[in-house]
């Protein structure tokens, strides 16, 4: 009789050992990564971020490093070598791929990919740096107007719709002249885009959050937090932000990828990444020039690779976030 | 009904002004303004003629005078004359609209007649090899920065094939008329759509097939099939007429998205519409063209949602205001 007991009791604790179960992470993990384009996307992520953080400390080569050419030897000269000023020096500039410079040099004799790696550092900090930002303040400002309603929720939503109707580029243009006139300095210029970025982009994040709090804010368990009298900050900040976390972790995702397509169209357009830095957009904005754009491929094309890339791989990742949150998309 | 058209259009009116207060201050803080700019490197130009020039243009007065000078002015239809044309602004923004009218217009309709269809396919067989292909063309197209696309496509057909125009509306220094004009000008926007219909139609497609996934696991639906009916007629006449309310609001919300869209493609393929007329307005400090095209834009944003907001309530009888 002991024995059957300690016996069934052994079971029991096997069984239960045996027994898997998942938290909702772990659910949403495993649907996220039954997604093969989102491991794809993910996969892309990691070798990118790898690729521009640790990249440049195995090039030999700087950032705005320009290489010379001997044009009696051919012999590359670079420029910390010093002798560059001889008469028969010029600068080695749109050479063609070679073991020294795996994707040549570019119109100002630099090295493209190098610039490649000091690029996507930019582009990729931008991503994060705006979206953070943008989710500050529209979750806080959000999540105001939805509980609070009444004339906050008016005030707050009208100011998400003026900055909701203004047109994106024509206003950074604008503000781009701006910044140029008060002078500031090329390698400042991205951390102002970066907060001018961050405010204009809360208004999507607010309306979003905003309408996830109002339908929370009628549930039952509202109500019983209401009714145990804690305070506002905590009902706010205990209960409803951690049931809006995957609305937010989502947005966080989604837009990563438009933030960095819109920096390198800024970039482009001459409004972001000031030379001599590098960043992907205005790595190709030499297109503008008809001889690169016909004969040097190798200057423009693998920057442009590179951004396709990485806003295609946080949209696949993206895409399967939702996926995964989603149960009712549950197979 | 009207009641809440009349709230609306007044919440409107707020906007706007909240939209050209901001817009205004900006645009007041560029310093390198119109008379400087043209005055530039220019000897005979005193301090004192510059200062009647910038008063003949309005650039001295403050920013609230200003504002309210502007507002004043805009209020009776006037927002001033462009610097650079020396034109009225409604009569600059009226010139360069057909260009843009032209890209945007044919190519939203590319886009709708791509993205119903292929996000209908995409929702019908999900999970399939169909659906993935759909979805992932669509995402690639969305991911696509639009001026790299354009280089692409330039080097392409422009350069290397060499069979269609690089740059530009019309062929310099040809006179064409009648037909050949068209064709000539057709020529030229190829390109220019492309790039806008690829880049923009991914997120319209995805849009389209969560509806319409949403739709198929209504219960209506299940009802249609299990009354024996054909698929034909299941998806047709019970899922797609009600996924068409959505696509409602989604056509109400890509107007404005097509204009502000146009100054990238525009100005990459130096078409001469009101995209690429804001780009040089930037460079030269035209401040009242700035302010006419993006109040242009804001307005059409608002009246954009307003529409969508109401023809839902048409289209969708369960929808009361």
């Amino acid at each position: 009789m002991e024995d059957m007991q300690t016996k069934n009791q052994q079971e029991q604790d096997e069984f239960e050992q045996n027994q898997v179960i998942l938290t909702p992470g772990q659910l949403v993990a495993k649907r996220f990564f039954r997604n093969k384009l989102a491991c794809v996307g993910l996969g892309i992520i990691i070798v990118m971020v790898l690729f521009c953080a640790i990249g440049p400390f195995f090039s030999p080569y700087g950032e705005y490093e320009i290489f010379y050419i001997d044009n009696e030897t051919g012999k590359e000269v670079r420029m910390a070598e010093g002798g560059v000023g001889g008469s028969n020096m010029g600068v080695n500039v749109k050479a063609p791929m070679s073991s020294k410079h795996w994707l040549g040099t570019d119109a100002d004799g630099r090295d493209v990919l190098t610039r490649i790696m000091y690029g996507g550092r930019i582009s990729l900090t931008v991503g994060i740096v705006v979206v953070v930002i943008e989710l500050i303040t529209g979750v806080l400002m959000g999540g105001i107007a939805g509980y609070y309603g009444g004339a906050v929720d008016m005030v707050i939503m009208r100011l998400v719709e003026i900055f909701n109707s203004i047109p994106f580029i024509p206003l950074m243009l604008i503000i781009a002249s701006v910044m140029f006139a008060a002078g500031v300095l090329p390698q400042y210029k991205i951390y102002y885009i970066m907060g001018v970025m961050g405010i204009l982009y809360w208004a999507g994040v607010a309306r979003l959050v905003r309408g996830q709090i109002l339908s929370l804010r009628e549930l039952e368990y509202m109500q019983a937090a209401e009714a145990t009298g804690i305070r506002t900050s905590r009902k706010i900040l205990k209960h409803l932000i951690p049931n809006v976390m995957p609305i937010i972790i989502l947005i966080a995702t989604m837009d990563m990828g438009g933030v960095i397509l819109t920096e390198s169209v800024l970039s482009y357009l001459g409004v972001g990444i000031a030379w001599p830095y590098a960043s992907w957009g205005n790595m190709v904005d030499v297109v503008n020039q008809s001889v690169i754009l016909k004969n040097y491929v190798n200057i423009w094309l693998p920057p442009g690779i590179c951004i396709l890339l990485t806003v295609l791989a946080w949209n696949f990742i993206g895409d399967g976030m939702r996926d995964a949150f989603d149960p009712r998309m549950k197979r | 009904m009207r009641q809440y058209i009349i709230k609306r259009l007044l919440i409107c009116i707020l906007v706007l002004f909240g939209v050209s207060i901001l817009l205004y201050s900006i645009a007041h803080m560029v310093p390198g303004d119109y008379v400087s700019n043209i005055t530039a490197g220019n000897q005979n130009i005193t301090p004192e003629m510059e200062q009647r020039m910038r008063e003949a243009y309005g650039l001295d007065k403050g920013l609230v005078e200003g504002y309210f000078s502007w507002l004043g002015d805009a209020l009776h239809g006037d927002f001033g004359t462009s610097f650079v044309y020396k034109q009225p602004v409604v009569e600059v923004i009226g010139k360069y609209m057909p260009a843009t009218l032209a890209l945007a217009g044919i190519s939203m309709f590319l886009e709708l007649l791509l993205a119903i269809p292929l996000g209908i396919l995409a929702a019908r067989r999900q999970y399939s090899v169909t659906d993935y292909t759909i979805v992932a063309i669509a995402i690639i197209g969305i991911s696509l920065p639009s001026f790299f696309f354009a280089a692409v496509l330039k080097r392409i057909f422009a350069v290397g094939l060499g069979i269609l125009p690089v740059s530009g509306m019309v062929t310099a220094r040809v006179n064409y008329t009648g037909l050949a004009l068209f064709g000539d000008l057709a020529k030229h926007f190829i390109l220019p759509i492309t790039v806008f219909v690829i880049t923009g139609v991914g997120s319209y497609l995805r849009y389209v097939r969560t509806n319409m996934l949403e739709v198929l696991s209504a219960d209506y639906v299940r009802t249609a099939r299990a009354k024996g009916l054909p698929e034909r007629k299941v998806i047709g006449k019970h899922a797609f007429r009600n996924t068409l309310i959505p696509i409602v609001t989604l056509v109400g919300g890509m107007i404005p998205g097509l204009f502000s869209g146009a100054v990238i493609t525009e100005s990459i393929f130096a078409l001469e519409g009101l995209g690429n007329v804001a780009l040089k307005a930037v460079y030269a400090g035209d401040i009242p063209y700035l302010m006419g095209f993006n109040m242009f834009i804001a307005a059409l944003t608002l009246i954009g949602t307003l529409v969508s907001d109401i023809l839902y309530a048409v289209v969708d009888p369960r929808v009361r205001y």
